[in-house]
């Protein structure tokens, strides 16, 4: 039903060239992520899959069909907006209508879906209100309720949950996160948060300045990724970056380790404890390692280190990411 | 959101009100750019054929010619300067705590709804009269003698009525300006040791920058076409001490019924319009990200 | 600003506000009161402020005169008639300015407002010998044509300012919840932007109401609105203050009503986006 591929696709504005060519295949059903740095051209590229940007070269196909030149009404697809993008004039139930008003819809059977999506987003109570007398999450479960009722090809989601706080983003995205288990419909999702990417996706482009570095499950890009940029992307707190004599010793320009796969106690890294985060579940510790800089380091649980203390690191050696001068990954 | 699509739309539905306006530009302006050139005068209708450019030195050597630009001009500085700092003043007065604002702004507004043959009339004949007016009574009461208003300062009394009609409107505008301004600005500005002086100037004056330009770019819009409070009031007299460009058109028009004088003069007033549309773009266009 | 400000300041403050307020309002007062004057007491020297015999006559002697409603009702239609004419053609304008900006959008709209600078007088006598030929002289549809025009550059600039306040994402949203052209324009567009319609609209009808210049020029009898019926008391009866006032009043007195009851739409909406 929902398998869009684009082939070599091209956006520039202008002079500029925003996306200077992208082979991509969403399979039907997948959930995809588009991350990146801001400017990264992940907006663009979900703005030119909707159909509300032209490209300037290649081709799009949306369920099999020539989708180039398609106005975005008809594409067959759904998105939900940053900003959610509501009606502000219409109530609930006439925002999430809206679209079934315009498809021509009898009012009996607008009523039907709307009422199938209030109950599925938990809206049902909430449709006579607007948009303006609703919380953050209810607006977001108002725009995701009108993009459900056109039964899409695809949805497409705009960072939706930036405008949320900390708490209720997590919500939501277990909610989106359900609803794509229960609707089965292919999603693309766009994102700068890569931890929003990991615990969603069933895929996951990692776009720079208009390229993609590398597509992959979740895992594939946490174990194996193919070259500095999204190494240092996916990853919280970042992988820690070596270069110099150290990088030398394993045979590379660049050493890499993740913060949690370094052990505190023994070990070949000798440094002095900087800044020390205590969570009670994790430990995040900076230290000033002689000779190589500082590393940061991720403990679980409690260890017993403060500022100043000397400390001493060991890497785990089966999961060091070794990097060459162009700054792609050595096997 | 921009795709060739909507662009192709947009050009559609923005072409009905520009060739609307370019018709209505480019018509009445080529039928006095060919008036200009004859010899049409209503009073001769014998004399006809080409004139060349007769009609301009005519109309730009004729004496009154020279003193109607400069009145023009005065006329227009004159309104803007008035308004626009009476304006501040009175939009700084009401955005106090007062009593009754809602009824003050509907007073101060009220002028702005007066059609100006009526606010000419009111004012040239029951204030400004030197006989039975409300100044002359004013003037009597305190035992001065009364002032010839339009007779002995005409300009400066079309000033005033005009000043009168537009000054709602630069109030209001700035009034709502103000109002914008937050106040955790001008508590920060207070903090930090400015005083009401400095607030003004320093925090309040570039805050209403905006608002001044839209006043000076509309109003201009408007004052360069004066005219009816001219015709009602002095007929640009006495002399040619109130005449304005227009009024001088409209004087050889409608007065000595020489139409072809009177389109060169419009086309000269259309060229003067436009210097000073160019340079009013040039200076405060950049004001308004339009 | 919400500052706390001591009685006295305030009651300083108010009297200075009220003052300044009634004197500018002073001359439409004062032509009201002197509408509803005897002839004799309306000149008397000293002035009279109320103490006059309230009379009525006035009204009755200028409406004997001049039949009032034929140019009341003459203004209503042309202000109303250009206002609407003016919406249909500066809304799809405006959308296209303010959705799809290009890099002349600033141009074209200081060249709209500048052909408004454009002094009317200079172009009379074209006008009004175009006029004569297509038979528009003195009809309602000539000045509502000529109005429209008028004040379409001041219409599509403010809807234009309104529109750039109003997120492109919700219109994408209708884009993509299938909405066509018109839809986008008539069902999500349009009601978003009725505040600053509004105000688009009060305005219009006042500039329309108060054109001076081709409403007095361009008619004769049978299209005339206010403004031809009060120029006919510049004089020798403007010596009447009486008279003259009763029929100023009843020339401002509809629009001035209006403006009162409306002037929080307005003042919001007439900012011409000087406010952010």
């Amino acid at each position: 039903m929902g398998k869009i591929t684009l082939h070599q696709v091209r956006k520039s504005f202008g002079e500029v060239d925003v996306i200077p060519g992208i082979d991509l295949t969403i399979e039907d059903g997948e959930f995809v992520v588009f991350v990146g740095p801001s400017g990264c051209g992940k907006s663009t590229l979900l703005r030119l899959i909707a159909g509300l940007e032209d490209t300037t070269a290649g081709t799009m196909q949306i369920d099999g069909r020539e989708a180039t030149h398609l106005p975005p009404a008809q594409r067959g697809l759904a998105m939900v907006f940053q900003s959610y993008a509501l009606y502000p004039h219409m109530t609930v139930r006439k925002n999430i209508a809206f679209p079934l008003k315009m498809a021509g819809m009898t009012a009996a059977e607008q009523e039907a879906k709307v009422q199938h999506a209030a109950k599925i987003l938990n809206l049902t109570n909430y449709l006579d209100r607007r948009p303006g007398q609703l919380s953050g999450g209810q607006r977001q479960r108002v725009a995701i309720g009108r993009a459900i009722v056109r039964e899409p090809a695809a949805f497409l989601f705009d960072e939706p949950l930036s405008n949320l706080d900390a708490a209720l983003r997590v919500t939501m995205r277990q909610e989106i996160s359900e609803l794509h288990q229960s609707l089965k419909t292919t999603m693309i999702y766009v994102t700068h948060d890569q931890v929003e990417a990991m615990t969603m996706a069933d895929k996951i482009v990692v776009l720079n300045a208009g390229r993609v570095e590398q597509v992959g499950s979740p895992l594939d890009l946490y174990h194996s990724p193919r070259n500095l940029f999204v190494a240092g992307f996916i990853g919280s707190p970042k992988m820690n970056l070596i270069t110099g004599a150290e990088a030398a010793k394993y045979n590379c320009t660049t050493l890499g380790v993740r913060p949690e796969h370094i052990r505190v106690g023994e070990g070949p890294w000798q440094g002095v404890v900087g800044l020390s985060e205590h969570l009670g579940s994790d430990s995040f510790i900076k230290v000033e390692v002689d000779g190589i800089g500082t590393i940061n380091v991720r403990a679980s649980g409690e260890i017993g280190v403060h500022h100043g203390d000397p400390i001493k690191l060991s890497p785990d050696m089966d999961k060091l990411h070794r990097f060459d001068g162009e700054g792609l990954a050595l096997k | 959101m921009a795709t060739q699509s909507s662009r192709k739309a947009a050009r559609a539905m923005l072409s009905p009100t520009v060739i609307l306006l370019l018709v209505w530009m480019i018509v009445p302006l080529a039928m006095t750019l060919w008036f200009s050139l004859q010899r049409y005068n209503l009073l001769y209708p014998d004399r006809t054929g080409f004139n060349d450019f007769g009609n301009y030195t005519r109309f730009v050597l004729s004496p009154a010619f020279g003193g109607a630009v400069v009145n023009t001009l005065v006329l227009v500085v004159g309104v803007l300067a008035i308004t626009v700092i009476l304006g501040i003043l009175i939009a700084l007065l009401i955005d106090q705590p007062i009593w009754g604002q809602g009824i003050v702004r509907i007073l101060v507004i009220s002028p702005f709804f007066i059609m100006p043959p009526v606010a000419a009339l009111i004012w040239k004949n029951m204030f400004m009269n030197p006989t039975n007016g409300l100044f002359a009574e004013a003037a009597k009461f305190i035992g001065l003698s009364p002032y010839d208003f339009l007779g002995n300062a005409p300009l400066a009394s079309i000033i005033l009525i005009v000043a009168w009609q537009w000054l709602p409107f630069a109030t209001l505008i700035l009034l709502t300006a103000l109002q914008s301004l937050s106040s955790e600005e001008l508590e920060a500005a207070e903090m930090d040791g400015a005083g009401p002086v400095s607030r003004f100037w320093y925090i309040m004056l570039p805050h209403l920058a905006r608002a001044i330009t839209v006043v000076v770019l509309i109003q201009t819009i408007f004052l360069l076409g004066i005219f009816g409070e001219i015709l009602v009031t002095t007929n640009g007299g006495p002399g040619t001490s109130s005449t304005t460009l227009p009024y001088l058109i409209y004087k050889e028009a409608l007065l000595d019924f020489d139409v072809g004088t009177a389109a060169a003069g419009g086309v000269v007033a259309v060229i003067l319009a436009n210097i000073v549309a160019f340079f009013l773009m040039r200076a405060i266009g950049k004001n308004l990200d339009a | 600003m919400a500052r706390h400000v001591t009685t006295q300041r305030r009651a300083i403050n108010s009297a200075a506000a009220w003052t300044v307020a009634l004197m500018l309002f002073f001359p439409i007062l004062w032509t009201v009161l002197t509408s509803f004057k005897p002839e004799a007491q309306a000149v008397a020297s000293p002035p009279i402020f109320l103490g006059f015999d309230w009379t009525l006559q006035n009204y009755v002697d200028v409406n004997e005169q001049r039949d009032y409603f034929r140019y009341f009702v003459n203004s209503v239609i042309i202000a109303l008639g250009s206002t609407a004419l003016g919406l249909v053609l500066a809304i799809p304008a405006a959308w296209s300015m303010a959705f799809v900006p290009g890099r002349k959008t600033k141009d074209l709209l200081m060249w709209m407002l500048s052909t408004k600078m454009m002094p009317a007088v200079g172009v009379l006598v074209p006008i009004y010998l175009l006029f004569k030929t297509l038979g528009l002289l003195d009809t309602r549809v000539g000045l509502v044509v000529v109005l429209t025009l008028m004040n379409l550059p001041i219409i599509v600039w403010m809807l234009y300012t309104y529109f750039k306040e109003i997120p492109g994402e919700i219109l994408e949203a209708a884009r993509m919840d299938g909405a066509t052209l018109k839809s986008e324009i008539l069902y999500v567009l349009t009601p978003m932007a009725v505040p600053g319609i509004a105000s688009t609209v009060l305005l219009n009808i006042i500039l329309a109401w108060n054109e001076a210049f081709w409403t007095i020029n361009l008619t004769v009898t049978d299209a005339a609105p206010l403004t031809k019926f009060i120029s006919g008391f510049s004089s020798p009866q403007g010596l009447f203050y009486a008279k003259l006032s009763a029929a100023s009043t009843m020339a401002i007195a509809p629009i001035l009503i209006m403006g009162w009851f409306s002037q929080k739409q307005l003042v919001r909406g007439l900012t011409f986006g000087a406010v952010k």
